[in-house]
């Protein structure tokens, strides 16, 4: 229970500093919508090709805005001295871990519940649905959490912003290629039992990629 | 005293010497094979030679990252520099093998596809391998602090492992045209002579790897000793 309170707080400290500066949010939102806006210039997306093109459309837009609010949060962490203050502070490694990642995943959260109706207006498809929210959700949770991991590493090097794609994206291949399929087939009508198979490798990848960041994530922010 | 061993100008490396030669050996061996023990394909016609040492090549890829997966492990547990060097070695010399994979890949597909590039699940495996080993290099080349490098290196070695079968069933669900050699299938009628050829050459790219990974790992300790004794040299001279 004590756990679940110092996670709780980390969550709430990444809340109360986004609610006063919003900056983070705010970037993810205008840049989702700006390559919302490419891509449908890019692809001159109507009618079926919409319709086939949005679940990839959706998950480009979704992880790439994920790399700025996930390389952001860390960033404020480092420039604030905020993660030194954290380990001086008698919590688990793995609370901190938790704590920013669950941060992560709310922020993430708030541009896809605006990107869902953005791209059911714009793109005429009905993305709109409960077991849409399912895949997405278990998508952003792997890539949260891989991306809070690697964010910790890529604020330590020299090149930063530009180092976090760079690591994040290729390690998130089976990320996207389940959620995108997942997604297309949810999209056509598929139940949910259709897409058991994509959804299977989101959880196995879910897990996996959590129980790692927690073996390794001690190990990426000692000093 | 330790500091004068460490210090110690390398000896005569025989391993070094026998894995060089052993491997040139099985590569002329595998060489032979390829053209004159293995028989030409019914398909696909001598362009299927290339298989032997496309699929030599993508073994010793994926091993390579294994091995950096492994160290990476035992660094973070144990530590030490050696495991370290182990584990970047591992993947420069990965690197190489995997490029190969891609190329050889690309230039048997040319022919028997018809284009150099299909989204074939083991070729593109390979390409995001190949874009992970890329992006390993580009983190160890922009972290400061050597403790920190082989820290971080290492978390990021096994993270990337891990996704690596995953990554594999996701494209492999994704797209399928590979001729399944082994299991038989469609594609490619597999011969023992085949079978035979193919072992000797992984076994000669193997050696290789190991010849390479050896080289690899005996420059980076000759880096360390440079920069000790610089250090020394440095102090000595500060010293007056």
């Amino acid at each position: 229970m004590d756990y679940v309170r110092k996670v709780a707080a980390i969550i709430e400290k990444d809340i109360a500093a986004e609610l006063h500066t919003r900056e983070m949010i705010s970037a993810m939102l205008v840049f989702s919508a700006l390559a919302t806006l490419i891509f449908s210039f890019a692809l001159d997306l109507r009618g079926e090709l919409a319709e086939a093109a949005a679940p990839g459309v959706l998950w480009s837009t979704i992880a790439f805005a994920g790399t700025l609010g996930l390389s952001r949060s860390m960033a404020r962490e480092k420039e604030t001295g905020c993660i030194d203050g954290l380990l001086l502070a008698p919590v688990d490694r793995t609370a901190i871990f938790f704590g920013k990642a669950v941060g992560n995943l709310l922020f993430m959260s708030v541009v896809e519940v605006a990107l869902l109706p953005l791209f059911s207006v714009l793109f005429d498809v009905g993305l709109m649905r409960a077991r849409i929210l399912v895949v997405l959700v278990l998508g952003t949770v792997g890539y949260a959490a891989v991306g809070t991991l690697l964010a910790a590493i890529a604020v330590n090097t020299r090149a930063r912003e530009v180092m976090l794609p760079v690591l994040l994206l290729p390690l998130a291949v089976p990320v996207l290629i389940a959620a995108v399929r997942a997604t297309g087939a949810l999209l056509e009508g598929a139940a949910l039992s259709q897409a058991a198979g994509w959804i299977r490798i989101l959880v196995v990848y879910d897990l996996v990629i959590v129980a790692v960041s927690l073996l390794t994530f001690g190990y990426v922010v000692e000093e | 005293m330790k500091r004068d061993k460490d210090n110690q100008r390398p000896t005569n490396d025989l391993i070094g010497l026998l894995l060089a030669g052993a491997s040139g050996v099985l590569i002329i061996t595998a060489l032979g094979m390829v053209f004159l023990y293995a028989p030409r394909e019914l398909t696909m016609g001598d362009v299927q030679r290339i298989f032997y040492f496309h699929v030599a090549s993508a073994w010793v890829g994926f091993f390579g990252f294994f091995v950096t997966f492994l160290a990476g492990v035992v660094y973070l547990t144990e530590g030490g520099r050696r495991w370290d060097i182990l584990g970047l070695s591992s993947v420069e010399v990965g690197l190489t093998f995997i490029i190969m994979t891609v190329v050889t890949g690309m230039l048997w597909a040319r022919p028997v596809w018809g284009t150099y590039w299909t989204w074939e699940p083991r070729l593109t495996i390979s390409a995001v391998q190949l874009l992970i080993y890329v992006a390993y290099a580009m983190l160890r080349g922009s972290i400061e602090g050597a403790e920190r490098e082989a820290r971080f290196a290492a978390v990021y070695g096994i993270v990337a492992f891990v996704t690596v079968p995953l990554s594999w069933f996701a494209i492999r669900w994704w797209r399928t045209i590979h001729p399944d050699i082994l299991t038989g299938g469609e594609g490619m009628a597999v011969t023992p002579r085949m079978i035979q050829t193919l072992i000797v050459s992984i076994l000669a790219f193997t050696a290789l790897y190991g010849t390479l990974l050896r080289q690899r790992i005996r420059l980076e300790c000759s880096r360390d000793r440079f920069t000790r004794l610089r250090l020394q040299l440095e102090r000595k001279l500060s010293a007056y």
